[in-house]
């Protein structure tokens, strides 16, 4: 007998309305990732210094004469800043073969060619990448918070600094939206997951650089706005009610963040789609 | 029998590449192929019914659903074999195709065993836990069936499928798409520049050409157009005897050999060919009656003569 006689059956059962398979997609990119010891070891890398201000803070609590070490919200502040190297590296990791890898195996056709979206399947891919960099970033962050207040046995702190967890959330999601949106512009912009890492790298460093060389040519800060790390940076002291001037205004930061956003979307639009029409 | 697509002055641009020109086409339920050479707008008519391609003018429905206004519900109920190697990257065969049926809305339990079923059904069962990237072009080619199945959908799309495969793995696979639209209920649209395997597992053809329908109907009546059909060789001048038979309204076409095909319209048999060749002083080497194929429609088609 044929093998192919063994049976094909009607399906009869449930099928799910419209409107859900971003979810679907999500979850195949997280399971896909917390497989690999590589990612799970990097993930696990940047919880430390998570546990480093945990044990501060449990020191700052227990030890009276350890209060220079006692949090602040600048301790916060300080705290996301240190995670953005975590995030660059999560980026890269998760993000850069998000789509480059569909691409590379005409995936984009079989996705497509299903009841989704467009939107949905970007939806799905950037939700792969947000919740690992919200895991790196907001998560530890708001434990940390939670910590202070077991550790002193109080909410005091928090009560004194209710702007923290909107100020905590605010800044995580500027940091995950921005990165993830980059990352996932650039990798539909190739079907190779190392150009792709490269490019996000090379775009990171080489803004920075740039930034640096004309502030230091110029004496104005302002030049802040061509690196996405100055702007977020001014952002956060702006968030986090630091003291002093921030180096940009944080309409002109917001209104930049919110271009680049723009920008990545409008990519996104051009790129996804399941027949590249070359004319 | 219901029509599963319809489309009405269809026409689809490339930039300002006409790749279908007010493409009028019905497709009855069942087997139906798409035929033509290539570059005749067969993919692009298939992309364009799926909703991934918007056409610059007409109308199209696919299971009595108009694609411009529920995309997304003929989507859910369509299968799409594409012709290109496709697969979601990093999965085995049992994961993607069940990734496959997930995406369109099945649940995961169902979309598993769905997948494991269909595996088994393409003939890859016992290479369903191997990466696909792993698969040589012939699995490639069935698991993309496979993942065009999962869903049980009513329509499947084929485009090529039997692209790059060696003699007995092409059988196989139209072996199996002969088994799903004749005793598995499911209606499918069969692209193809291939006449044998249109021939083979279809009982409807739509004949593309140039991005314009060249012919559409039951095969069994596209080759039943009356007259009838010759093999012929002959010794002279060739090219004049074929300049006579056409001015005599008998259409003809060379074949891979060196015999003709000869169309001869009504009643007047060999003797007729027989004379003509006398007049014209050509030797008739071979003269054999024969049966009109879907390759003869083709020609006819397009102009292939």
């Amino acid at each position: 007998m044929p093998i192919h006689d063994q049976g094909y059956r009607r399906y009869g059962g449930r099928r799910a309305p419209h409107g859900r398979t971003w979810w679907v997609i999500a979850r195949a990119g997280l399971l896909e990732r917390v497989r690999e010891r590589r990612f799970l070891a990097l993930l696990l890398f940047a919880w430390a210094p998570f546990v480093v201000r945990a044990v501060q803070f449990y020191i700052s609590a227990n030890v009276p004469q350890a209060g220079v070490f006692a949090p602040t919200a600048q301790t916060f502040r300080e705290f996301l800043d240190q995670q953005s190297i975590f995030i660059f590296f999560v980026t890269i990791y998760v993000g850069s073969g998000l789509i480059a890898n569909d691409r590379r195996a005409n995936a984009l056709q079989i996705y497509l060619s299903k009841p989704l979206t467009r939107v949905e399947y970007v939806a799905g891919k950037l939700v792969t990448l947000m919740i690992f960099l919200a895991a790196v970033t907001w998560v530890p962050a708001i434990l940390l918070l939670l910590l202070q207040m077991m550790f002193a046995g109080s909410t005091a702190f928090i009560r004194a600094n209710l702007f923290l967890v909107p100020a905590i959330t605010v800044f995580a999601a500027l940091q995950v939206l921005v990165s993830a949106f980059a990352m996932l512009a650039l990798s539909s912009l190739s079907k190779s997951r190392r150009f792709v890492a490269i490019t996000y790298a090379g775009v990171i460093f080489f803004t920075a650089a740039m930034y640096q060389a004309l502030r230091a040519i110029t004496g104005s800060s302002s030049w802040g706005l061509i690196s996405p790390v100055e702007t977020l940076d001014a952002l956060s002291a702006v968030v986090f009610r630091s003291p002093g001037e921030p180096s940009i205004a944080a309409s002109a930061a917001l209104l930049t963040l919110a271009a680049l956003v723009g920008t990545c979307v409008w990519i996104l639009e051009r790129r996804v789609r399941a027949v590249e029409v070359v004319t | 029998m219901t029509e599963v697509v319809r489309l009405q002055g269809v026409s689809v641009q490339y930039g300002r590449q006409w790749a279908l020109r007010d493409v009028t086409a019905a497709c009855p339920g069942g087997a139906v192929g798409l035929l033509g050479p290539n570059g005749a707008g067969k993919s692009t008519m298939i992309k364009a019914l799926l909703g991934l391609l918007p056409p610059v003018q007409g109308e199209m429905r696919v299971l009595g659903l108009d694609v411009r206004a529920a995309p997304l519900q003929i989507r859910g109920r369509i299968g799409y074999m594409p012709e290109s190697d496709a697969h979601i990257p990093g999965m085995n065969a049992v994961s993607f195709v069940a990734y496959c049926g997930e995406l369109a809305g099945l649940p995961r339990a169902d979309a598993m065993q769905r997948a494991h079923e269909v595996l088994y059904y393409v003939g890859l069962g016992e290479a369903r836990y191997r990466n696909v990237e792993t698969y040589s072009t012939g699995m490639k080619q069935r698991i993309k069936l496979a993942q065009a199945l999962v869903h049980d959908p009513d329509l499947l799309f084929l485009d090529e499928p039997t692209n790059g495969m060696d003699p007995k793995g092409r059988d196989e696979m139209l072996e199996l798409v002969r088994d799903i639209a004749h005793n598995k209920g499911l209606n499918l649209i069969l692209s193809s520049h291939l006449l044998p395997d249109v021939e083979y597992t279809c009982d409807h053809v739509v004949v593309l050409d140039k991005g314009s329908v060249a012919a559409q109907g039951p095969i069994a009546g596209l080759k039943g157009h009356g007259g009838r059909v010759f093999e012929l060789r002959v010794k002279g001048d060739t090219d004049r005897f074929v300049e006579v038979l056409r001015a005599a309204g008998v259409d003809c076409h060379a074949t891979d050999e060196d015999v003709m095909r000869v169309f001869v319209p009504d009643d007047r048999g060999g003797r007729y060919l027989f004379e003509l060749a006398w007049r014209e002083g050509v030797q008739v080497r071979h003269l054999r009656p024969s049966v009109p194929t879907l390759e003869d429609v083709f020609a006819h088609a397009v102009g292939e003569r």
